[in-house]
């Protein structure tokens, strides 16, 4: 029974042994990774520093105002007036679809009526035509 | 273990014998057994007071020894503790209130050398002097050869001149890492930023420390490794000191100004959004102090912080306020105004000797800016009081901003308060204050009465202060300066949806000799906008401006002063997202309707 035990365990010595010295090696590269990394992240923050004082240097305003009179015929940039402010019922609708009148008059006008209200050029016109035409077959059913 | 018998009877037997006491040989044997036990009871003790001391021993070793290799190696980054900003161990930034970049840090080289290593110092010297317009071959020599083992060449490189000093190719010359302060937008801000160079110095780093105004003031803060470089907003809006600025220095020049200086300042908060002071400098390459004449003439003078001036007729809106607050009169009540008043051996009189009297409403006497008017005002409040509300806006001590200068300007008050001075102190003359003090309380008039501390620094909310005066009395007081815009003094001051309300300034400037120059004045336009809702108050000072589009010069603020604020205005308050809106028709209008 002693012969075995010994055996067993100057294996377990062995194996533990072994397992040491491969984590051992394990952390040395992890530390060295991390200690890339953190080279690496230095660098890049000293890169981004680098570059946020570019970006403040490239849009201090002096130079965006040259920037903006030299390309003025392009840009058409004025300083901001009190004028630009809007009401909030200068903002145009979108045009009201043609299809509403559409449905409302199908079936009773005519393929050349629905042919005039799909030009968008001329809406109110259109919009006039209709109701002319309207009235007209109103003024024929009785 | 073998007992010894206490009565062994051979030896009892013999005793007996010989007729002695056999008790004495049981006494005896015990003793010899108390003996041996005691021996090994010491042995004992004495085992463990070894072992316990060779335990001590073992610990103290470790412990000191521990010490002494944490006292004598280098210090070194632990290696796998994760870090985040701690990297990055520089000056904090600056920045204005929407994270725009104010002051950054930039990495860069210093050159220095070491002559022992020097192949040859002449071609080196002349090669240096090449690169370097500003230096001087002879003198670089002179200290290449002189026997010492190293010289600073330059503080900052940039990456050409670095590359052109590596192709000279001598192993004498070498760099060192440097952060420098960069101030991306030049000049913009110059006097609020102020100034940052290196402190002490080492050939692998340099601390960068704040030479002038809020560089110098957050030094500490700036350079707190605890907050792991955390950028500082201040209450700056970059793009509108941009703004003040193009127009204020194109006011002054048309104007014919020395120097200029604007603030704007949001009333309920104190923040300051913009201050120019002009002329102004490079704050990357700050130039040096003057050594003698007068300080104001360095643009490194901060007009806005530094210049105690007497602000003149901009402080008759306090005597007025004052006098309503109290409730010694209404804004409609009626003073005397005959001028010239004679006080004493003192003769006051109004602007081109006008007489505005006999009579006055108190809003006229703002309106048409009356001396001899609010000179009356100012006797009926009386010496005491006078003082005690001057102090409650701030004008007797300097003013709580954060910049270096600030704390060094005091307004200069007179030792004794005399009666004369109640007066002249009335209408603005005898007491100096810095426009800085004049934003601070025209913000109290127009937040509803509430003393405000003007910051550079973003704030949130609105400044806990006490009140100085009843929101009624802001509200006829701000009627009254609406009044000097569209009827009086300032009526070039109008600028279309802002409602601008104000009060114009003229004071002759003092000789250094005594006595007051009458050709050189200094011009304030302190105004708040919109009147019906304010939300900010723009002090503009001119410097010796004249306006020469008419037949004869003129120098009055009404002429110099307000047209230049008014253009900051109609450019500013659009980026403040201010909306131009229809002024409400004033409420005597409407009754007169009803009538």
């Amino acid at each position: 029974m002693r012969p075995i035990l010994y055996a067993l365990s100057f294996l377990a010595v062995i194996g533990l042994a072994f397992w040491a010295y491969r984590e051992n090696y394990a952390t040395q590269k992890l530390l060295r990774q991390v200690e890339a990394l953190q080279t690496e992240i230095g660098t890049l923050r000293e890169a981004l520093a680098v570059q946020r004082a570019e970006w403040a240097y490239l849009n201090r305003p002096d130079r965006l105002r040259e920037l903006s009179t030299i390309n003025f015929d392009r840009l058409g940039l004025f300083p901001l007036e009190p004028t630009q402010f809007g009401q909030i019922d200068q903002v145009s609708y979108p045009v009201p679809p043609a299809m509403f009148l559409q449905d409302s008059l199908d079936g009773i006008l005519t393929i050349n009526l629905s042919g005039t209200l799909a030009d968008p050029d001329a809406p109110t016109d259109d919009r006039a035509k209709t109701t002319e035409i309207v009235d007209s077959h109103e003024e024929q059913v009785p | 273990m073998i007992r010894t018998p206490l009565r062994p009877l051979a030896h009892i037997l013999s005793a007996r014998a010989r007729g002695e006491n056999p008790d004495s040989i049981e006494r005896e044997n015990i003793r010899l057994r108390q003996e041996k036990t005691r021996d090994r009871a010491r042995a004992r003790a004495e085992g463990r007071l070894l072992l316990l001391g060779i335990a001590f021993a073992m610990a103290f070793t470790v412990i000191g020894g521990r010490m002494g290799l944490l006292a004598a190696t280098e210090p070194s980054e632990p290696r796998s503790a994760n870090s985040g900003a701690q990297i990055l161990t520089g000056r904090a930034d600056l920045t204005d209130r929407n994270g725009r970049i104010l002051a950054t840090n930039l990495l860069t080289h210093s050159l220095y050398a070491q002559p022992k290593d020097m192949v040859d110092p002449t071609r080196v010297a002349s090669e240096l002097a090449r690169i370097f317009p500003d230096m001087d071959a002879k003198l670089l020599l002179a200290r290449f050869t002189d026997g010492r083992s190293f010289v600073w060449v330059r503080k900052t490189l940039s990456p050409e001149q670095m590359q052109a000093v590596h192709d000279i190719g001598d192993p004498g010359l070498l760099f060192g890492p440097r952060e420098m302060r960069l101030y991306p937008n030049g000049r913009l801000a110059a006097h609020v930023l102020g100034g940052a160079s290196f402190g002490a110095e080492g050939v692998h780093s340099a601390e960068v420390i704040g030479t002038a105004g809020i560089e110098k003031y957050l030094d500490a803060q700036l350079r707190d490794p605890a907050l792991e470089g955390k950028p500082v907003a201040l209450s700056l809006d970059l793009t509108v000191q941009a703004t003040t600025q193009e127009v204020l220095e194109a006011g002054m020049k048309m104007m014919n100004a020395k120097g200029a200086t604007a603030i704007l300042m949001d009333v309920h908060t104190g923040e300051i959004l913009s201050l120019v002071s002009l002329p102004d400098f490079d704050p990357n390459d700050r130039p040096q102090a003057l050594l003698k004449g007068d300080p104001a003439d360095s643009p490194l003078f901060n007009r806005a912080v530094q210049g105690v001036y007497e602000l003149g007729s901009t402080f008759k809106i306090f005597a007025a306020a004052q006098a309503v607050d109290l409730g010694l009169l209404e804004s409609s009540s009626m003073v005397d105004a005959d001028a010239p008043m004679i006080w004493g051996k003192h003769k006051i009189k109004e602007f081109e000797n006008h007489n505005y009297g006999p009579l006055l409403s108190v809003r006229d006497v703002i309106v048409k800016s009356s001396n001899v008017g609010v000179a009356h005002i100012a006797l009926q409040i009386g010496a005491v009081r006078q003082q005690a509300f001057l102090k409650s806006l701030g004008f007797f001590g300097p003013t709580p901003v954060e910049l270096v200068e600030a704390a060094g300007a005091k307004p200069l008050i007179p030792k004794r308060w005399a009666e004369i001075v109640t007066i002249t102190t009335s209408y603005g003359h005898g007491m100096s204050a810095s426009p800085m003090h004049l934003a601070a309380a025209y913000a109290a008039i127009a937040n509803g009465g509430t003393a405000v501390k003007p910051t550079l620094l973003r704030v949130e909310k609105p400044q806990n202060a006490p009140a100085v005066m009843s929101p009624e009395t802001s509200l006829a007081a701000i009627d009254m300066l609406r009044g000097v815009v569209t009827e009086g003094t300032a009526s070039l001051g109008d600028v279309e949806g802002y409602q601008v309300a104000g009060k114009t300034g003229t004071a002759d400037k003092p000789k250094a000799t005594g006595g007051y120059y009458h050709d050189k004045v200094i011009n304030t336009f302190a105004s708040l906008f919109p009147a019906s809702d304010p939300h900010y108050v723009l002090i503009v000072t001119l410097d010796e401006p004249v306006e020469t589009t008419g037949p004869i010069p003129r120098r009055t603020a009404g002429w110099t002063a307000v047209p230049v604020a008014a253009e900051i205005i109609r450019r500013v308050a659009p980026l403040l997202g201010l909306r131009p809106v229809i002024e409400p028709a004033a409420t005597d209008a409407v009754t007169l309707v009803h009538n």
